[in-house]
């Protein structure tokens, strides 16, 4: 039993048990424009809620992804560092950037749920 | 997630056409400008490279300089060969200030009667109080604030202006002449700012609309943006003016000695031509290069350059992904002693060393139509 949340700065997390799959929204991808460039962490990297962990590069500008949980990074998804657009055409499946084993599955209790993403994207 | 406009912009004659066609407008240089439309700028500079794209450049500056002596009077401000220009000619140039920096860089074309310039947006007021405050008085300066500018560039571009004006195709590279396109009385030059074959066609702004619309029913054309504008331009090695180029920055440093003629170089007369002369003679202490860094991650404006000593050899001015290659490229200032061709560098992207050479420009081969 799987369940996905986000956080308002466009990352998605689904949670299955103990360990987190990690991305951007379609609204991400789509505001950062063609993705030319993905830098992730490192499997075995600790990291914490809100630090910086990855940088997506698009034709326009490099952003920085923050952490939407604390963790240890347990897999990174080589095939989109090779081949960056992924995170365009299909950033909540295929365009997926690394996995967690969550250290404080507290944390997603703040995060947004499908429904309250979604209203809070309308209003921006 | 953007600060709220609060400038008052202008619009360029296209703005309901870029509305409609589904642009992404953003402010540029004082005016909405659309920054990529529906496509988004990779397929937009593919296209253009490929096909041919339409680019509304209406925000640029175009004006007359009218008087006998116009070409010897503004001469004393640019230190291009503008008095061997032959009526049709056009001759890329740069206004220069007194220490040899760039004020702006432009197009000169001299008409039968008087000489049309096109100048950076965002230069286009200084540009016109330079002028006004340096050429003698019987040298009038008309701006030509009524005129919408569209550039048509790509490989097919030829083949589709010439439906609409008999005769454009036959234009060679950096010449222009007044042709009817559909009937409306414009300006078509064979130029542009992608690296390939085009034209920029001055027309007036109320005739823009429909002659745009035209083009874009063409099943070769299609809207491009600011955005792969930037890439196209920078694939090809063009300078930006306010990133590669500046008053910090001369022609000789920028690679653009190639625009100050024979005569202009043994005469001088324009401004900053002592320091001008004498970096042409004994050569300068940094110039600006291409760089491709090994990685794929784009290294871009403001990015140190350090040598492989470690130490500072200069800066990025442009970078990020080229289309074409697939791979990122920059270009940016180091040690004249850096900038042979396939000179090891590092870029230091966020504080890391990415390796990079020195690589030739344009990265990606020009294909004027030289005729």
């Amino acid at each position: 039993m799987s369940e996905t949340k986000f956080t308002e700065d466009h990352e998605w997390i689904r949670v299955d048990g103990d360990i987190a799959t990690i991305g951007i929204t379609d609204y991400a991808q789509e505001q950062l424009g063609d993705i030319v460039f993905v830098e992730l962490p490192q499997t075995g990297d600790t990291i914490d809620q809100g630090g910086d962990v990855a940088i997506v590069e698009s034709v326009k500008a490099a952003s920085d992804i923050h952490a939407p949980v604390s963790g240890t990074v347990e897999t990174v998804n080589d095939a989109l560092v090779d081949e960056p657009g992924k995170a365009n055409e299909d950033p909540e499946g295929d365009g997926w950037f690394f996995t967690v084993t969550l250290s404080d599955p507290a944390e997603l209790d703040d995060l947004m749920d499908a429904d309250t993403y979604k209203a809070f994207v309308a209003k921006l | 997630m953007k600060a709220p406009c609060t400038v008052a912009l202008d619009r360029t004659p296209l703005y309901d056409l870029h509305i409609a066609s589904g642009a992404k407008m953003v402010p540029f240089a004082g005016y909405h400008m659309p920054v990529q439309f529906a496509a988004g700028v990779l397929k937009e500079h593919l296209h253009t490279r490929r096909q041919a794209g339409l680019f509304d450049v209406s925000h640029m500056g175009q004006l007359r300089l009218i008087g006998v002596n116009a070409a010897a009077a503004l001469e004393a401000l640019v230190p291009g060969d503008i008095q061997g220009l032959v009526p049709g000619a056009m001759r890329y140039t740069q206004f220069t200030g007194p220490s040899g920096g760039i004020l702006d860089d432009l197009i000169v074309t001299k008409a039968q009667d008087h000489l049309y310039l096109v100048v950076n947006a965002d230069r286009k007021a200084a540009d016109l109080a330079h002028l006004r405050a340096n050429l003698p008085r019987d040298i009038a300066v008309e701006p030509m604030e009524d005129r919408a500018l569209i550039a048509l560039q790509g490989p097919a571009a030829a083949r589709v202006l010439e439906r609409h004006a008999g005769g454009a195709a036959g234009l060679k590279f950096m010449s222009s002449a007044a042709m009817p396109v559909m009937g409306f009385a414009c300006i078509v030059s064979r130029c542009g700012y992608t690296g390939e074959d085009g034209f920029e066609i001055s027309v007036a702004g109320q005739d823009a609309p429909a002659l745009a619309a035209a083009l874009l029913d063409e099943a070769e054309v299609a809207p491009i943006g600011l955005g792969a504008r930037d890439s196209l331009r920078l694939e090809a090695g063009l300078c930006l003016y306010g990133h590669d180029i500046d008053t910090t920055t001369s022609p000789v440093e920028a690679g653009l000695a190639w625009s100050i003629g024979k005569r202009r170089r043994a005469e001088g007369g324009f401004p900053g031509d002592a320091v001008i002369r004498r970096q042409i003679a004994q050569g300068v202490t940094r110039r600006r290069v291409g760089l491709r860094p090994d990685g794929r991650a784009p290294a871009r404006e403001g990015t140190p350059i350090a040598d492989k000593d470690g130490r500072n050899a200069g800066a990025v001015t442009s970078g990020g992904f080229a289309p074409t290659l697939g791979a990122p490229i920059s270009m940016g200032y180091v040690r004249a002693e850096l900038a042979s061709i396939d000179t090891p560098l590092d870029l230091m992207v966020r504080g890391k060393a990415m390796a990079a050479r020195v690589a030739a420009m344009p990265f990606t081969p020009a294909r004027y139509h030289r005729g």
